[in-house]
C-alpha cells in the first residue's frame, strides 16, 4: 500500500475551512435574476453565473430548502467571493447575511426600482474587484482534513458494484482515519439494501433517523408512482449495462461506503455539524441535484463511480470521475479521470485502484481540471419538493 | 490467475456477472468468486454481454436472486443454468 500525502494545496478561507477551487460566483436568488447574474458574469472575467429554475413563490419546507442551497453554495469554501442577484431585496439579503457569516467578500444587489442595466452596472463594479482580489490568492499546504469529499454515482452497471463503487469505498476506508468528511446520499437508490445500510448507522439515533429518512421517501415514491417505475428506476442505461432491479442496483451502490459506518443524516443541503467522519445526505438519485445538494451541504471535491458514463460535473465542487467499465473506459476517455477497468481483468486489485483515486484525487484537489470541467461541464440543479404557491 | 470471464461476488450467490466483452453461446466460462477466491466453471447458454449475469443453477418462478450475498429480486420466467439473467426473467420484489 502506498504513503498516503498527509496534505493538498488549498486556498485557505477566513472561516478557517479550505478549498480546492477559487471561484467568484454571481448567483440568482431566483429564476427571473438569471439573465442579470449571467450578464455580469459575462461582463467580469474570472467570474461564474449560477442560474437555475426556481426561487419564487417558494413556501414552507420547500422555500428552506432553496435558501439551504443558496447559502450553503456561497458558503462553500471553494468560492472566494459571492455576488447575490434578486429580484426582491429581502431574500436577496438573508442570503447575502448568511454568506456574510464565513468572513468571505459578498454583496447583494436587487433588481427591483432600478432595473436590469442599472443592476449589471453597479453588480459588475463589484464583481471586478472580488475576481481581481480572488486571483492574487494563492494555494497553501493544507491538512488532508481539509477535504470534504461527497460521493454519488450515476449511469452504474453492473461493473459499478463489481470495482468502481468498491474503489471509491476503498478510499474512504483509507482516508477516514486522516479525519476527512465524508458524505454519501442517494435515498431511493438504497431501496432493496435499505435494512443492510441502516445497519451501518454509529449510533442507535442514526440507524433511526435514516430508516425515518428511507421510509418517508419510500411513501412518497408509492404514493405517486404509476408503475413498478421500471421505466426510472432502474433506467435505461442501467439495464443496458446489466442492471436488473432496484435492489441490485442498491447493494452496487452501497459499495461505495466501503466498510464505514456513518454518524448522521443530513437534510438535503445541511451541513454536516458532528466532526469529521462519514454523512448520509438525504438527495435524490439524480446526479446533478445530488451533487448540488452535497456542495451547498459544504464539500470541496466530488468522487463520482460511472458504468454507461455519465457526464455531470458542477460549477463549485470538482466531479472526479472513475469507471471500471472498459468499453466506457475506451468509448468516453474524454470522461474518465481514472481508469480502474483493469480490476475486471485481475490486473489490479482494490487496493492498487484506491491508491490510483486517491492519488488523481488529490492532483484536483492540487488544482488539476477535471474531464468534467475542462469540458464545461457546470451543472447547478436545484431540488424542489413540491409546486410553487 | 489469468483473466477470468465471470466474476461472482458472494459465494451465495446464484449469479454471476460477464466481464469480458461477451460470452459466446456454449463458451465454457471461468468464473472467479471475490469473496473466497475460489474458481467455478460454468457454460455460457446464451450469448451474453459485459456486464449482464448469468444463472449459476438452474432456478424456477418464484425463486429469489442472489447477489452480493443479498435478495436482489425474483425469478418470473424459469431459467435454467447457464441462461441470461435480466429483466425478460427477474422482477423486483420492491415497488
Amino acid at each position: 500500500m502506498m504513503e498516503i500525502p498527509k496534505s493538498f494545496l488549498g486556498y485557505k478561507r477566513e472561516n478557517g475551512r479550505a478549498g480546492t477551487r477559487n471561484h467568484v460566483i454571481i448567483l440568482p436568488v431566483d429564476d427571473i435574476s438569471n439573465a442579470c447574474a449571467e450578464a455580469v458574469s459575462n461582463n467580469i472575467k474570472g467570474t461564474i453565473a449560477l442560474p437555475h429554475s426556481y426561487g419564487r413563490l417558494q413556501f414552507g419546507a420547500d422555500l428552506e430548502l432553496h435558501f439551504r442551497t443558496m447559502i450553503g453554495t456561497g458558503k462553500n469554501p471553494n468560492v472566494a467571493a459571492v455576488i447575490v442577484i434578486g429580484i426582491e431585496p429581502k431574500w436577496t439579503k438573508r442570503i447575502v447575511d448568511e454568506i456574510a457569516k464565513t468572513g468571505k467578500p459578498v454583496e447583494g444587489f436587487h433588481i427591483e426600482r432600478t432595473g436590469d442595466i442599472g443592476t449589471i452596472m453597479k453588480a459588475s463594479k463589484k464583481a471586478q474587484e472580488f475576481s481581481q482580489w480572488a486571483s492574487e490568492k494563492q494555494r497553501e499546504e493544507c491538512p488532508l482534513s481539509d477535504l470534504w469529499i461527497s460521493v454519488k454515482c450515476g449511469e452504474s452497471d453492473t461493473t459499478s458494484g463489481l470495482a468502481s463503487n468498491p474503489t471509491v469505498g476503498n478510499l474512504m476506508e483509507k482516508l477516514e482515519p486522516f479525519g476527512v468528511h465524508l458524505c454519501f446520499g442517494e435515498t431511493s437508490e438504497l431501496t432493496g439494501a435499505e435494512k443492510v445500510c441502516a445497519a451501518r448507522g454509529a449510533t442507535p439515533e442514526a440507524k433511526d433517523k435514516f430508516m425515518k429518512t428511507w421510509n418517508a421517501y419510500n411513501d412518497f415514491i408509492l404514493k405517486e408512482a404509476t408503475d413498478d417505475l421500471s421505466e426510472s428506476q432502474p433506467t435505461a442505461g442501467n439495464i443496458a449495462g446489466g442492471l436488473t432491479t432496484i435492489e441490485e442496483k442498491a447493494f452496487g451502490n452501497f459499495q461505495k461506503i466501503g466498510k464505514l459506518k456513518f454518524i448522521d443524516v443530513l437534510e438535503p443541503a445541511e451541513e454536516p455539524k458532528k466532526g469529521k467522519g462519514l454523512y448520509f445526505m438525504d438527495t435524490s438519485s439524480a446526479a446533478a441535484e445530488c451533487v448540488t445538494l452535497q456542495a451547498a451541504g459544504g464539500f470541496n471535491i466530488h468522487l463520482f463511480p460511472t458504468g454507461q458514463g455519465n457526464i455531470i460535473g458542477n460549477p463549485i465542487e470538482p466531479v472526479v470521475k472513475l469507471t471500471a467499465n472498459p468499453l466506457t473506459a475506451k468509448l468516453m476517455k474524454e470522461h474518465v479521470d481514472c481508469d480502474v477497468s483493469k480490476i475486471l481483468s485481475r490486473e489490479m486489485n482494490l487496493s492498487q485502484a484506491g491508491d490510483e483515486l486517491i492519488k488523481t484525487m488529490l492532483r484536483v484537489a492540487n488544482g488539476r481540471l477535471t474531464c468534467a470541467e475542462a469540458l464545461g461541464h457546470k451543472e447547478f440543479v436545484m431540488t424542489k419538493l413540491y409546486r410553487s404557491a | 490467475m489469468s483473466q477470468p470471464d465471470l466474476i461472482i461476488h458472494d459465494e451465495k450467490d446464484n449469479v454471476g456477472v460477464v466481464v469480458i466483452e461477451t460470452t459466446k453461446k456454449g463458451q465454457d466460462c471461468k468464473a472467479w468468486i471475490m469473496e473466497n477466491d475460489k474458481t467455478v466453471e460454468v457454460s455460457s447458454m446464451d450469448k451474453v454481454p459485459l456486464g449482464h449475469k448469468i444463472a449459476l443453477k438452474d432456478l424456477k418462478e418464484g425463486d429469489t436472486i442472489l447477489k452480493y450475498g443479498h435478495d436482489i429480486g425474483k425469478v418470473v420466467k424459469s431459467i435454467k443454468k447457464g441462461e441470461h439473467v435480466h429483466v425478460h426473467n427477474v422482477k423486483t420484489k420492491k415497488w
